[in-house]
């Protein structure tokens, strides 16, 4: 029996794994949460733009390394950042004008604004790979752990390894940061209170002089710079490769809806229900158990709850339960 | 919904390839299909095996003395996606619209096996894969259209497992990425190391390009093992699972089968790889090396995972034709086992104008090729395999099996 052993143990496989994707996924779900909330469309591109901010990131993180400029211990891509936000601004921004803006105009109903970002979704994913191309591309630089397996298994002395990627400490501090300053200017800003009245009531917010074009623009703005926060903190944890971000949407999405579509607080808590179920659910929990308990009590079977190739299967179970029980989410959004 | 928009943009490739056509169709032209996942999880892997084929192509239009001079090989390219097999088989489909006379292709076991079973048996065309390598399709309905200058992964089970024994291992986890490539090697190599004693103690499918890969690092590690077995793709889940165990210190010995290989992984994982082996096919044959200075001499990486086999599959298919004299899929594909397989001249990699003459004068060959083929059974190759490790950094060969 070995507590210590089973705690670090859940750490080092469950929590902190899951913490960090977590936090990848808030950060994504935020980004589509808002554009439902406020544009009142589902988003395919969302991944895309993702990915499309993290190549030029990785463009600009590549320019940076050739200058000989690097962040110290930190990864070079957060220098790098800001200007890959300001380029995916800049494309999102041109999206809008010459493809949303027509249909916005139009008063189409959502479900062909859903296609037409489909097709938007296209011609980015396209466009990333005509930057970067499709091969896989790490880009992490500097100190690659805070903590260490092997050396923190010398220094407790216990059997398991605790690792605490520098990546994933930057995650969930970047996420933290972000998900601060997106509130604080939601609710404290001219700005930000002019878009949740556009996103409560969109004729009542034109009729009290609203300037919608400005309203459109600046969640576009913040949009950019969620997702390509998101891509890139997500590159740099794990790698980066094109096709990877598409497959993402999907997490994205269950997050969003789970948490509530159009409610910010929700895609955060979402993302992170989504991340730990996905875990823990399918995660052998042998051995934990073999630490936790005494030698004759522990079980032969891996413990396993479901296996996991099942793991999606488990996010969209979440989300079927809380469409049934809960439409509006766990956190009250729109209902879909 | 990825299977919806696969098949879009696979119609949409097509398209664009039927406008094509209208312009680049005369008289005098052999059209060859090159069907590979050009997007997709192998999209990083795919245009160097095209180029490898379009190589051999180029070699023989070079030469123009295919089917008696005056005709030209044209190579047609269309997305197998290697994961959707509808898509692949309305790209197939769409080749036969055009005209091809032969395949090479596809490079996933499922595709190829969609492919091969809906548009080449139909429509009487013969199939080359340079890299469909799951046991299912030795054993596939083909009319004799359909052969393969990879092994199946029966081979490479045993392989692997001879090579675990050797090395004393006894007890191992097992990944595999979830296809038919994975599955059956998977399969494989648990049966042929069960016959040699060693037991395998989980087995955790992963998919390719997803997220997140804890949870499947997390069971493998529950199971106590010391050695892990990924069988999936370099930049893929399997580069993700390998990352993942080395960062939270759950394996440090990876036993590494012929998808996972690549310098970008030895590159990307460096020292972590430093106790890791792994086999993939390749001979030391002198086929390589010339097919490796016929490729450096066109910017290409010869050492490229199936770029060889590639080569090798298109080379097949043109001087099957010239044997044939015919570029009908039944008179060619009746001719492949004799040329690929002693007895006769040997031909290597930069031979195939010499080839062509000589089955032209009725000299017998053996068709060596860049990957020492030799096809055994209903026409896969017989599989030489290379036991390597991955010290500073390097790709070592340790010795040829």
């Amino acid at each position: 029996m070995d507590l210590l052993n089973a705690l670090v143990a859940f750490l080092n496989f469950v929590f902190i794994p899951a913490a960090a994707y977590g936090a990848q996924l808030a950060l994504g779900a935020l980004g589509a949460t808002l554009i439902y909330g406020i544009l009142r469309f589902s988003n395919f591109a969302h991944g895309e733009t993702m990915a499309f901010g993290t190549a030029v990131t990785i463009l600009l993180t590549f320019g940076l390394q050739a200058m000989g400029l690097t962040f110290g211990p930190l990864p070079t891509a957060l220098l790098a950042l800001p200007m890959g936000i300001a380029l995916t601004s800049l494309l999102v921004l041109g999206t809008d004008r010459v493809v949303y803006r027509f249909y916005r105009e139009a008063r189409a109903a959502p479900v062909i604004l859903v296609v037409v970002s489909m097709g938007v979704m296209f011609i980015m994913s396209a466009l990333t790979r005509f930057l970067v191309g499709v091969e896989d591309i790490q880009f992490t630089d500097g100190a690659r752990f805070v903590i260490n397996a092997r050396d923190f298994r010398e220094w407790s002395g216990l059997e398991e390894g605790l690792a605490l990627r520098t990546t994933q400490l930057i995650t969930l501090v970047v996420a933290g940061l972000a998900v601060a300053a997106l509130f604080w200017f939601l609710n404290r800003t001219r700005t930000g209170k002019s878009m949740r009245a556009f996103s409560d009531n969109e004729d009542l917010a034109l009729l009290s002089g609203i300037n919608p074009n400005r309203v459109v623009a600046v969640t576009w703005i913040i949009v950019a710079a969620l997702a390509t926060t998101a891509g890139v903190l997500y590159g740099l944890d794990k790698s980066f490769k094109a096709f990877t971000y598409f497959q993402l949407l999907l997490p994205i999405f269950a997050a969003a809806v789970v948490g509530g579509l159009g409610n910010p607080l929700g895609a955060i808590a979402g993302g992170f229900v989504i991340a730990f179920s996905e875990v823990v659910v399918t995660y052998a929990w042998k051995q934990v158990v073999a630490y936790a308990l005494p030698g004759e009590w522990v079980p032969a079977s891996l413990l396993q709850l479901m296996s996991t190739e099942y793991k999606f299967a488990v996010s969209f179970a979440i989300l079927i339960l809380v469409l049934l029980f809960k439409p509006t989410g766990l956190f009250k959004g729109q209902s879909v | 919904m990825s299977k919806l928009l696969l098949a879009a943009s696979a119609s949409a490739l097509l398209a664009g390839g039927a406008i094509a056509q209208e312009t680049t169709d005369a008289a005098g032209e052999v059209k060859i299909g090159i069907i590979l996942g050009f997007t997709g999880p192998l999209e990083s892997i795919t245009p160097n095996m095209a180029a490898g084929a379009e190589m051999a192509i180029a070699e023989v239009n070079a030469a123009g003395t295919l089917l008696g001079g005056g005709q030209t090989v044209t190579p047609l390219r269309a997305d197998s996606t290697c994961v959707d097999s509808a898509a692949a088989t309305a790209a197939a489909e769409g080749l036969v619209g055009q005209g091809i006379a032969a395949i090479v292709g596809a490079d996933c076991s499922g595709v190829t096996g969609a492919i091969l079973t809906n548009v080449a048996v139909p429509n009487g065309i013969g199939m080359i894969s340079p890299s469909a390598t799951s046991p299912g399709l030795s054993t596939t309905e083909d009319n004799d259209l359909f052969f393969r200058t990879s092994p199946s992964d029966a081979r490479q089970g045993e392989i692997l497992a001879n090579v675990l024994q050797e090395r004393g291992v006894t007890d191992v986890a097992v990944t595999y990425t979830n296809n038919d490539y994975g599955k059956g090697l998977a399969d494989a190599f648990q049966t042929a190391f069960a016959a040699v004693g060693g037991t395998v103690s989980i087995t955790v499918p992963h998919e390719d390009g997803k997220a997140d890969y804890s949870a499947e690092v997390a069971s493998l590690a529950a199971s106590g093992s010391d050695v892990l077995l990924v069988a999936g793709y370099t930049d893929q889940g399997g580069r993700g699972i390998i990352q993942n165990a080395l960062d939270t210190g759950a394996f440090e010995t990876f036993v590494l089968p012929d998808g996972m290989v690549g310098q970008d992984i030895v590159d990307n994982l460096g020292e972590g790889l430093a106790t890791s082996f792994g086999t993939m096919p390749g001979t030391d044959s002198p086929g390589t090396t010339a097919f490796q200075e016929l490729a450096a001499a066109q910017n290409l990486d010869g050492t490229s995972v199936y770029a060889p086999e590639s080569y090798d599959a298109a080379a097949l298919v043109m001087l099957a034709m010239q044997a044939a004299g015919s570029t009908n899929g039944a008179d060619w594909a009746a001719k492949v086992m004799d040329l690929a397989n002693a007895p006769g001249e040997q031909i290597l990699p930069g031979e195939l104008g010499k080839a062509l003459d000589m089955i032209a004068a009725g000299t017998d060959i053996d068709y060596v090729g860049a990957t020492a083929v030799e096809l055994i059974g209903e026409g896969e190759s017989a599989g030489n395999f290379r036991e390597l490790e991955f010290k500073d950094g390097q790709i070592e060969t340790i010795r040829y099996r």
